[in-house]
């Protein structure tokens, strides 16, 4: 339940920004851990990536991309907001943000389909 | 046109720091009524014991601030129709604060805050000096004007969320004030400003949430303030000008 102070969009900006850079710390581990395998183990490397080819794993790198891409327009967003002699919410710069993560995942989705 | 319902279901906080509960009171509905006229029906005629805070109802001293249904607000200039969702108000103490009673907060360590931010004139002249004209046109002073009709209502204090994970944060207001000062061309305590709003629990602390800036009474823009503190700190130690 989000208490009712928290309703507004640079809270959620702040929000998505905290919780993708959580999931993405989560991911890097593995991601290099899967890597690792081109050294260690190249047959399990490419089982894994044949299974990564099915449309589910698909659907779940866009969430990753979108994760990723948000997460830097995020904190672009933040370097401009403090480091330029600006003032107010600027609210269409979180929007933005956003806006910019779906398209670059959207894009990926539809390339990898 | 909306039909003004005949009474307002209001929760009333009641308690102290060591804990409380809501009590429900019905407050005649008026076609214009503000959250403060409500709590001050409630106390002068349903319990005289209920304690709130209040001096000028006109929005200039900046006491009777109160969370009305989860958001912090001066009660005094907030329309019962702004903040009332269908019949229901519920009115608490503010956040980030501790409770004196019921609606009344002990706001020392919010004023403390200010002091410890260097929120305070640095004389940079005598008496006997003459007085130095600074024109409208001066940008230090147009930033300086930016934050100046700050009234100390805590209503950016209880909005933050980073006040409530470190009781220790100095807080928009303060911060915000700090950087008024620091923009004052009068005042010679630049350095000192910088050096008490750098620590952990200055500017830095900051991760611009927008709360303060959203829901300032004033329009103010602490967020801003907290902005150009980090531009100014970190500038300063490029310099080598704080540590």
């Amino acid at each position: 339940m989000i208490q009712p102070h928290r309703k507004h969009p640079l809270w959620f900006a702040h929000i998505l920004h905290r919780l993708s850079g959580l999931a993405l710390a989560l991911f890097v581990p593995v991601h290099f851990f899967v890597l690792s395998k081109a050294v260690t183990n190249p047959a399990a490397l490419d089982g894994f990536l044949h299974w990564a080819e099915s449309p589910l794993v698909k659907l779940a790198e866009f969430g990753l991309v979108f994760l990723l891409a948000v997460h830097i327009f995020g904190g672009l967003r933040l370097l401009a907001l403090e480091f330029l002699p600006w003032s107010g919410p600027r609210k269409t710069l979180a929007a933005g943000a956003v806006a910019a993560g779906f398209l670059i995942s959207v894009t990926f989705l539809l390339r990898a389909i | 046109m909306r039909s003004v319902p005949k009474h307002l279901e209001v929760s009333i906080w009641r308690g102290d720091s060591a804990g409380g509960y809501f009590e429900d009171f019905q407050v005649p509905a008026q076609k214009n009524q503000t959250i403060l006229d409500v709590v001050s029906w409630i106390q002068q005629n349903e319990d005289a014991t209920l304690s709130y805070r209040y001096a000028c109802r006109v929005g200039m001293c900046g006491s009777c601030a109160m969370m009305v249904n989860g958001v912090p607000r001066w009660t005094c200039r907030t329309h019962v129709n702004k903040a009332m969702k269908g019949n229901r108000l519920e009115v608490a103490p503010l956040r980030n604060m501790p409770v004196i009673k019921d609606l009344a907060t002990d706001m020392d360590v919010f004023f403390d805050k200010w002091v410890k931010a260097e929120g305070v004139h640095h004389p940079s002249k005598t008496r006997e000096d003459v007085i130095e004209p600074i024109t409208g046109d001066n940008i230090e002073r147009a930033k300086a004007n930016a934050g100046i009709e700050c009234i100390n209502c805590a209503v950016c204090y209880a909005a933050c969320d980073t006040v409530r994970g470190n009781p220790n944060y100095l807080g928009p207001a303060a911060l915000q004030r700090a950087w008024t000062v620091y923009n004052d061309v009068k005042d010679a305590g630049k350095r000192a400003v910088l050096a008490a709003v750098s620590g952990r629990d200055g500017c830095h602390n900051c991760h611009t949430q927008g709360s303060c800036t959203l829901y300032c009474p004033n329009d103010l823009d602490p967020m801003g303030a907290i902005a150009g503190l980090k531009r100014a700190t970190i500038a300063a130690a490029f310099k080598k000008e704080v540590g």
